[in-house]
């Protein structure tokens, strides 16, 4: 994985393992890999890591188990709410890039809507 | 926390050339430190005053508690920025020197490290590249089990896979008992396996801090704040 955009490292570990929620690749109560583990792969420092995870138990998407390790929450609102937010996210991040193009409200649904028909071809 | 290293306003001269210009730094035990710095920033030389090559013009330099000396020797294991081990020798023989000279030498953990490095014991030590030189390298360094590793330009001049394989040894013997100071101008390589970093600039410590703090403060990874404050 590459870690190239502007955010901190453990930043960038937490919403790779949230996109994986989402999609379904982790599900509730399957182990995150470990700490040593993930940081081989990653090749990130453990301790970076480990706070990816802490945060997102903080955010209730995971929880530790003593002695067995991290794993996604059985919750199933949460993951829901996780995509909600991550969906209002990017569309917060579009909006704000297309308003600095000059376009209006009513040529950005044109162009939505344009789109959609498009990808439905 | 404790301080592994404590470094207290080091200056070093070279007749008038100021190598180290009064450096004040400590380094928490348990972490991976990068001093970042172009070359002739005063990396090296900072590395040959704490593992007891060069003596400093001034100020002192403390590793576990101690000043640098015959104890701080025996608990730092180091990795200089040339070739150490003569041509003629075999891996073998390397080896064995590391094994008789370094009581805390571990032959498993080298084993261990010169498999996952795909080196043959037998070979010779003037028949390998510049990659496979490193690499056996850092095996030795990392075989013993020190309190403190120092690397100097663990990936400089290596190609990718070397550098991978490195970079993987690297995090697979790091634990939070042992500490680690490591050099390097190939900022993007690294990073992401440093905790905190140290700006060195014409023998000033520029700016210091937590790498992900850093991130977070700046905007920008740590490559780039290093591209922001060399290139000034």
């Amino acid at each position: 994985m590459e870690f190239n955009n502007n955010l901190p490292i453990y930043i960038q570990i937490m919403n790779l393992i949230k996109s994986k929620m989402v999609l379904g690749e982790f599900n509730g109560g399957d182990k995150l890999p470990s700490v040593r583990e993930f940081s081989k792969e990653l090749k990130v420092n453990p301790n970076t890591i480990q706070r990816g995870y802490q945060e997102l138990e903080r955010e209730g998407l995971v929880f530790t188990q003593r002695g067995m390790g991290t794993f996604v929450t059985q919750d199933v609102d949460a993951i829901k709410n996780l995509k909600k937010k991550m969906a209002d996210e990017l569309i917060d991040g579009f909006f704000k890039e297309i308003k600095k193009l000059g376009i209006e409200i009513d040529e950005i649904k044109k162009i939505i809507s344009e789109r959609i028909e498009e990808d439905k071809e | 926390m404790k301080n592994i290293v404590e470094i207290k306003d080091l200056t070093k001269k070279y007749f008038n050339k100021k190598a180290l210009d009064n450096i004040t730094l400590n380094i928490e035990e348990g972490k991976v430190v990068g001093i970042l710095g172009p070359n002739g920033s005063g990396k090296t030389t900072l590395i040959k005053i704490l593992t007891g090559l060069l003596r400093q013009t001034s100020g002192e330099a403390f590793i576990d508690e101690q000043k640098v000396g015959v104890y701080t020797k025996s608990i730092v294991s180091y990795l200089p920025d040339r070739n150490f081990l003569y041509k003629w020798m075999t891996i073998e023989d390397a080896f064995n020197l590391f094994k008789d000279f370094y009581s805390d030498f571990d032959e498993n953990k080298f084993e261990e490290i010169l498999n996952f490095m795909e080196l043959e014991k037998s070979v010779k030590i003037e028949t390998l590249s510049k990659g496979m030189h490193e690499k056996l390298n850092l095996t030795l360094v990392l075989s013993r089990n020190a309190k403190l590793y120092i690397l100097d330009e663990p990936i400089a001049g290596v190609d990718p896979v070397a550098r991978d394989q490195i970079l993987d040894a690297i995090i697979n013997n790091y634990n939070d008992k042992s500490s680690m100071l490591i050099t390097t101008h190939l900022v993007r390589d690294m990073e992401n396996m440093l905790e905190d970093v140290v700006f060195l600039k014409d023998g000033n410590i520029v700016l210091t801090g937590n790498a992900e703090s850093l991130r977070e403060e700046k905007g920008k990874q740590i490559d780039d704040i290093y591209k922001e404050v060399f290139s000034q």
